[in-house]
């Protein structure tokens, strides 16, 4: 046997254990925990999950989800656009720190997030007095720390840097040549956006859509902080958290169910979000061809 | 003149990329602006263009003041060094791109579109994307679009450099051929001098922010000015004493250029030179290089290298072999001019000069650089 065969022989080894090791993590931290999810929540059989599911409270908690995420998506979206245009495409002063700032929801606890909104629109918060005069010249009653406006506050903290840190490496590699041939042509500034910018992005921007968007409709910590009222403010991870807490193997069983919910959602954005990688793949193959 | 640049000035942070820089382009003609990387080329066509802005100075094009005229309004065709094609755009897009911004009917637009395809030999290409494209077809895409909404001045920064060397030279004649043909004042910028002789019939030579020379490029070639210019241009070797050599005194220099043009190597026993030995230097070849048309040698006249040309026709020399090198001419300078200094030994006698490659020089002979 020649060294090249036993050197192939060894990779072939070393694949064969890493593969092994990669399966049993997987199996282990990933779809045995979920999979016990799904079985707990048929423990008592369907009609139970059914009905588990269709409750006052976990209904409210779907719409609030639901609320928080898609408001969230839109405005992260919006902004990590922006962001991402502005931090690629121009220089200015402090461009470095706002770059660091836009990250910071990454490397802060979510719980964390929730106070910062406690402590600044809370009764307490430094912000409190502008929003009581703001509500007294409208005559409105508007409310941010324990009511829905936290709860989609923090979602949207917690779910800022998404779409940014998606797009900005493309425009990053993409640099600025197009934009100033299509400025030097007369093409105002949303025109180049529109038709020389975006089309680079449109993948990046679905893709960092599609993590918002599971990360919104997840989030624990710093929604927990912000609310709490169940059946009004409650999302469904809280949902979850107090059905489970409740303690009766009735409710536990409900949690389950609702957990389920959620991995379902969650498998659904998976699959999606494979499909737009597949096609986009697909596109770049018949583009280099 | 049809572009004017007075005083003008530019610094990226304390950096000074442009320093004082003034010159007038008259209209129709094509002028290269010629200098090593980072002289400051690219600063200049983009302050033209209008994608930098001067810190002082005026830009003038066609009489009028355009320092505070947005670039979409100064009537430039832009080619970009990496040619900036919309990747996301057809080639027929990419061409129609400034007409259809413009609000031209589509009818006109298909129109100059199909005109312009023709022009540049790119038609049957319309529906691909820039990817599907090489180099050469992509420059041609660049030089469509840019001249698509009828500018009155092409700006191209380094249009060949991201071509191979082959298709390079076509492209070349290519451009020149295309530029005379649709009569537009175009200015491109370019690090290679045989680029800017072959194509412009202006150089503006640049060097470290400042414009050093402007010229034809018989005039660059001839009479280098400063420098810089008399160093950069052609095939020169510095040297420090060169009054050392036979025919050279010593004046108030820095130091001396010689040229290939202004050397004969030749053998000790050729009889042609046999009355000139005595006026000549020793001297090694330490290297043979083969031109296709000729030899370069380098030669060592006693720890001075210089380089100098030989044609395939005459005797053949080797490595290591020792020749006399008789210097005819040379450019001296001091901090900041040229001097054409002729070998005094030589003044007034008859060399017959057919046979030497410094013909290129003689008054009597039109001057050619190839
Ligand atoms: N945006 C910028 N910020 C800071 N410095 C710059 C900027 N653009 C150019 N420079 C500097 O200005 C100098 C001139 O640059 P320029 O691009 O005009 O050179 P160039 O002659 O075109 O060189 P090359 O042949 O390499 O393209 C360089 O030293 C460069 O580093
Ligand atoms: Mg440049």
């Amino acid at each position: 046997m020649n060294w090249v065969e036993e050197n192939k022989k060894k990779a072939g080894k070393t694949k064969v254990i890493l593969i092994i090791i990669s399966v049993l993590f997987v199996f282990f931290m990933l779809v045995f925990p979920l999979v016990s999810v799904i079985a707990n929540s048929l423990k008592e059989g369907f009609g139970y999950y059914i009905q588990s599911l269709n409750t006052k409270y976990v209904k409210s908690a779907l719409l609030v989800t639901l609320l928080a995420t898609v408001i969230a998506v839109i405005v992260n979206t919006f902004f990590g656009l922006l962001a991402g245009w502005l931090l690629t495409k121009f220089s200015f002063k402090g461009k470095q720190v706002l770059a660091t700032l836009i990250d910071i929801p990454f490397s802060i606890s979510p719980v964390i997030a929730g106070l910062a909104f406690i402590m600044t629109f809370g009764r307490l918060g430094w912000a409190n007095p502008i929003l009581e005069s703001i509500n007294q010249a409208l005559g409105t009653d508007i409310q941010i720390v324990f009511a829905l406006p936290g709860v989609v506050l923090a979602t949207i903290f917690v779910t800022f840097p998404f779409v940014s840190r998606e797009i900005i490496p493309v425009l990053n590699t993409q640099g600025k040549d197009e934009e100033e041939a299509a400025a030097l042509m007369g093409a105002g500034g949303f025109t180049i956006f529109r038709k020389i910018t975006f089309p680079h992005i449109k993948w990046a921007t679905i893709y960092g859509v599609i993590l918002c968007t599971a990360r919104a409709l997840g989030e624990f910590g710093a929604v927990a902080a912000l609310s709490k009222t169940r059946g009004k403010t409650f999302t469904l991870p809280l949902e979850i958290d107090a059905l489970y807490l409740a303690g009766s193997s009735d409710s536990i069983t409900a949690a389950f169910s609702v957990s389920s919910l959620l991995v379902i959602i969650a498998i659904i954005v998976l699959i999606l979000r494979n499909f737009f990688e597949h096609s986009e793949k697909v596109k770049g193959e018949k583009k280099e061809g | 003149m049809y572009v004017e640049l007075k005083g003008i000035n530019k610094n990226y942070g304390d950096y000074q990329a442009t320093k004082d820089a003034n010159f007038g382009i008259e209209k129709g003609s094509l002028v290269a602006l010629l200098g090593p990387s980072g002289s400051g080329k690219t600063t200049i066509l983009r302050m033209i263009a209008g994608l930098e802005t001067p810190d002082s100075g005026d830009i003038i094009i066609d009489g009028k003041r355009v320092n505070d005229i947005a670039p979409a309004d100064r009537g430039i065709g832009f080619v970009f060094q990496s040619y900036a094609l919309f990747r996301y755009m057809t080639v027929y897009e990419n061409i129609a791109f400034g007409l259809e911004l413009k609000k031209v009917p589509k009818a006109k637009i298909k129109e100059r579109v199909q005109e312009l395809l023709e022009l540049t030999s790119l038609k049957g290409l319309e529906d691909r994307y820039p990817n599907q494209l090489s180099g050469g077809q992509r420059q041609r895409v660049a030089f469509a679009r840019a001249l698509a909404p009828n500018p009155s001045l092409l700006l191209l920064d380094e249009p060949f450099a991201a071509i191979d060397a082959k298709v390079r030279q076509e492209l070349r004649t290519w451009l020149r051929k295309m530029i005379y043909k649709v009569g537009i004042t175009s200015i491109f910028v370019t690090h290679d001098q045989d680029e800017a002789v072959e194509v412009a019939d202006q150089i503006i030579v640049t060097n470290k922010g400042r414009i050093e020379q402007i010229g034809s490029p018989l005039d660059i070639y001839k009479n280098p000015e400063t420098p810089f210019v008399t160093e950069f241009i052609g095939q020169s070797s510095v040297i420090e004493d060169y009054h050392r050599f036979h025919g050279f005194e010593k004046g108030n220099y820095q130091g001396a250029v010689i040229r290939p043009e202004f050397v004969e190597v030749f053998k000790r026993d050729n009889r042609e030179f046999n009355n000139y030995i005595d006026l000549s230097e020793e001297g090694e070849i330490i290297d043979i290089l083969f031109r296709g048309n000729s030899l370069e040698l380098t030669v060592d006249l006693h720890g001075v290298m210089i380089t100098a040309h030989r044609s395939l026709e005459r005797r053949e020399v080797k490595v290591g072999e020792k020749v006399r090198v008789l210097i005819y001419r040379l450019f001296a300078f001091d901090e900041d001019r040229a001097y054409l200094l002729e070998n005094e030994n030589l003044k007034g006698r008859n060399i017959n000069i057919d046979n030497l490659e410094s013909y290129l020089y003689n008054e009597e002979y039109d001057f050619f650089v190839i």
